[in-house]
This record gives C-alpha cells, structure tokens and sequence, in this order.
C-alpha cells in the first residue's frame, strides 16, 4: 500500500492524521493515563507493606477462590463450547437457528440480573437448588455457585472462538484419515483437533480473563464468606467501600498482572500456531 | 459448507447434551425471572416498575447508554479505520490497547477513574473549585461505562473492513474524492451491518454494567442508581418482586438485542457474499 523506503510516510487514503490523533488521543486519556494512574498511586505504599497486603491470608484465600473456580468454569465452558460449536456446524436439525441465535445472550443480558435469578434457582429451595439438595449438595452461596454463575458469563467466548473455524476446516484431512481406516474418535482427537485448539485456546483464555474479573453475577450468589467464598474483585469492591484505596490498588494491580499474564500466554500460542501452519 | 448428515446415535446425544445445556444456563433464569416478576399479579408489576424511582433508574441508565454509544461510536470508526486502512509503528500496540478494557475487571474499571478524580487525586483541588463532580455522580458513571465498552464497535468493523480491502477507497482518493466523501459514500456502506451491530453490543452492555458503575456510583437513589444498581437495591431490601420486575424490563431488552443481533448478522453476511 504504501512505500516503507519512504521516511515521510504518505498514504493514498487521506485521513491519516486525524484518525490517527483522535485514536490515539482518545486512548491515552481513557486507557493509558488511568493505568498509569493506578501504578502510580499502589507506590504510596512501600514494597513490604505492597507485599504484606497482597499476600495477608484473606486476599490470599480469595485469589484461590478467585482463580480456581474462573478456571474450572472456562475449562467446563471449552468442552461444553466445543461440544455446541461442533452441533452447530456439523449437524441439521429442528432448532438449530435459535440455538445459535441465542448464544450470546450472556453478552446482551445485565450480569446482575443473571446473578439474582440463578442464585434463586440454585437455593435449595429453588427450581434446581432442590435436584441438588436431595444429594446433600448446596449450590447458592458455596464455590459451586460461583463456578455456575461463571460458566453462564463465559458460554459465548468458545462458541464464537471455535465456531468459524471449524465451519472452514477441509473435509479432505477426515475424509483421507478414515479412508486410511482411523475410527471418528481418532480423527477427531488428532486430526480436527490440533486444527482447532488455537480458537479453543484463545476462547478459554478469554472467558478465563472476563471470568476473573467478574463481578455483578457472582456477588449475589457467592454468600461471600471470608476465605471461603470471597473473590478479590469483591476484596478490592470491601476495600474501596472502607476507603483503603492504597490497599484496593495494590490487589487491583497483582489482578490487572495476572489478566496480563492470561492474554501474554494466549498470545504465545497463537504466535507458535501461525508458525506452525 | 458441507453439513456431514451422519445421523448416528453420537448426533442426537451431542445435540441433546449441548440443547440442555443451553436450556439450564440460558432459558431457566429467564423464565424464572419473568415467573417470579409476575408471581404477584400484574399490579404489583406495574406498581414496582412504575416507583418514582424505578422510573429515575430507567432514566438514568437511557441517558448513559446513549452517550456511551454516541462516544464510541465515534471511537470506534476512528479506531477501525485507523487500524485497518493505515500501516505505521506501533499499530499493533495502539489495537492491543483498544482491546485491552476486554481484559480488565470492570471493578478495576472503576477505581482508576476513582483515582483519577476522587478526592485524593491530583486533579481534585481543581475540580473542587469549578464545582465538578465526576466520582459518584453521573459523569463517572458515563465514563466507567465507555471505558468498559470501548473496544466493542472496533471489533466488529476490523475484520469486515479487511475483508473489503481497500481498493475502492485508492481508487476513489486518486480521483480527488475527499476523505468524508470516501468514508460515507464507499466504506461507509460496506460496513453498516457490522457498525449497527457493534452498537447493539456496546448499548447492551453499556445498559447492563454492574461493577465499574457501582464503584463510582456512590448509590444515591433516583440520582446515581442505573437500573441494575436499582436491581441490586430492591434485592437486598428483600424486595424480590420489585427486583425481578426491573430485571424482566432488561430481559425484554436482552432479547430483542439477540433478535437485532441476529437480523444484523444475517444481512451482513448476505452482503458479503454479493
């Protein structure tokens, strides 16, 4: 498009400029400056008291709970979304529009109100707290509510991940591999499914970051005891409401590293992917 | 594409699993919802909907999505056409950062604009003495909600903006056409499909934001409450009537987003394959 030997670029395009200046403009006074902001101000505090804050047993715990129930909803969401995506590609039958129509429903509805209504379903009284209570389980206010609450947020990131490229994947490559005798499972696994685990991964990366950070749904049906059922958004949510901003930067700040660390290890794979094709 | 019809037994259980799966997660708390909303008869519908403060709520939450959407809208075809129809350094850090609020808690949305403006900022003497008030009051509910959205009109026009290629546009340039006249009369057209459906994404959204608003918000009600806010106010005071009948107005809502979503979708792809 244009001539990369040129030092002065020109495009052909005209707009360039002003694009340019309001994106980055925009930005820089919306993203860039606030995270600065926020770096700047977890500096109040020194080192040790950042690191005895960031590691005091109680947001300890609620990294724990934080982190272990966004991944095993993401990992519940990559098989289930694989699952549907696959249905949604491969086969014909009744329903099937509204099925996919209805896909990013967790995207168009408010997380609150998701969280009200399935902590009332999942109650023990509720419509399917009750199926579970008969097996001595509690779902509203324990980690598996918060997992359920989780896995509703993260449906739509495999489906739309995974979806596009599987509808483009040849049929030569399972057609040849069970020419040369392989049974669908062994196709599937080591044919279709290298093919697609970059999409996989990238959408369980993504629905593990949102998991991560969300908020509004998992609030209400967490029960929020400490050390137990307390994610570090509601942690950092306690803070602000005490006016400890110092101590609410600081746990924001080891959430935003790992957020980056999410996106930094999706990027690395999907870089080696391209390189392998 | 080639639908595969093998009709084994593996077909019907796939699709049975994925089917109630979707049904538990998806339908049940919409149909529980609106059950519960109406549980009461319609009267306390409306009587709950109708509260001078519900109404404030729904006022309130129209207000910030419109200019949320106007704002990045805006943002949004800058950004895409920027990234899309330019090459320079550093593009690739300027799309990782508009993708970046993808990828933050919305809680922590909220506090840097907290830090920002709230009282122990730098900038609070300053806006102390003009009288403005951005931390909870409405101007930092606006901005934690375009902060949260600003990535989603961007994403949907990138990918269809390269699919067109830009030929077009050079060859409209070279003919001396203006860049507004380029943008609206040729790239414009290409890509309304895309465009209106980010904007149906980003006004969901921009409707539904829980965290960041909360942070900010400092919950006064009828005066800094968004209906979710409203939502969560009635639910603790044990108001489940109330509290699931504002949510049956955002169900309405979600739902005849999907269905937008849908017809977008469908038109869009029918103008890309002509």
């Amino acid at each position: 498009m244009n001539n990369s030997n040129n030092k002065k670029k020109s495009y052909v395009i005209p707009g360039f400029r002003l694009s340019f200046g309001i994106v980055t403009g925009f930005l820089g006074l919306f993203v860039v400056i606030p995270l600065c902001v926020l770096a700047l101000y977890s500096l109040e505090l020194s080192f040790d008291e950042f690191i005895a804050n960031v590691t005091s047993p109680r947001v300890f715990a609620s990294y724990r709970t934080s982190i272990s129930t966004a991944f095993t909803a993401s990992l519940v969401n990559a098989v289930m979304g694989l699952m549907i995506a696959w249905v949604l590609v491969r086969y014909r039958f009744p329903g099937k529009r509204l099925m996919d129509g209805m896909i990013e429903l967790p995207f168009a509805l408010p997380t609150a109100v998701a969280g009200i209504a399935l902590t009332h379903l999942t109650v023990t009284e509720g419509w399917i707290g009750r199926i579970f209570a008969k097996f001595g389980v509690s779902v509203a206010y324990t980690r598996i509510g918060i997992t359920i609450a989780l896995i509703f947020i993260g449906i739509p990131f495999v489906v739309r991940s995974v979806q596009p490229v599987l509808e483009k994947l040849e049929p030569e490559f399972e057609e040849a591999a069970a020419t040369l005798g392989a049974s669908p499972a062994y196709t599937f696994f080591h044919v279709i499914l290298p093919e697609i685990f970059p999409s996989l991964f990238a959408g369980f990366s993504m629905a593990f970051a949102r998991c991560i950070g969300e908020y509004g749904s998992v609030v209400f049906i967490a029960g929020n005891t400490p050390y137990e059922t307390e994610i570090t958004p509601l942690i950092i949510m306690a803070k602000l409401q005490e006016f400890d901003y110092a101590s609410a930067t600081s746990i924001a700040l080891v959430m935003l590293l790992l957020s980056f660390f999410i996106l930094f290890v999706n990027a690395i794979v999907q870089i080696r992917a391209a390189k392998l094709t | 594409m080639k639908i595969r019809n093998d009709s084994g037994p593996v077909k019907w259980v796939l699709i049975g699993i994925s089917a109630l799966f979707l049904f538990v997660m998806l339908i049940l708390p919409l149909v529980y919802v609106v059950f519960t909303a109406l549980r009461d008869g319609l009267d306390s519908y409306a009587k709950a909907v109708t509260d001078p403060y519900a109404l404030k709520a729904i006022g309130l939450t129209v207000k910030v999505t419109v200019i949320t959407v106007l704002v990045n809208s805006a943002f949004g075809l800058f950004a895409a056409w920027l990234l899309t129809r330019y090459s320079f350094r550093g593009k690739g850090v300027l799309a990782a950062l508009t993708d970046l609020p993808l990828s933050i808690s919305p809680i922590i949305a909220g506090l840097v604009f907290l830090l920002m403006f709230g009282r122990q900022s730098f900038l609070y003497p300053f806006l102390d003495a003009n009288n403005i008030r951005i931390v909870f009051a409405q101007p930092g509910i606006v901005l934690a909600t375009i902060f949260v959205t600003l990535p989603f009109i961007s994403r949907e026009l990138i990918p269809v903006l390269n699919a067109v290629g830009t030929e077009e546009e050079e060859a409209a340039a070279l003919m001396g056409a203006k860049g507004f006249y380029i943008f609206t009369q040729i790239t414009f057209p290409h890509i309304r499909w895309a465009f209106f459906y980010g904007v149906v994404l980003c006004a969901a959204r921009a409707m539904g934001e829980f965290g960041a608003v909360s942070v900010l918000s400092g919950h006064l009600n009828g005066l800094t409450n968004t209906m979710p806010l409203y939502i969560e106010l009635l639910y603790q005071g044990f108001d489940f009537t109330g509290a699931f009948a504002m949510s049956s107005i955002l169900i309405v809502m979600a739902v005849l987003i999907l269905i937008l979503r849908n017809i977008l979708e469908y038109r869009g792809k029918k103008e890309l394959e002509i």
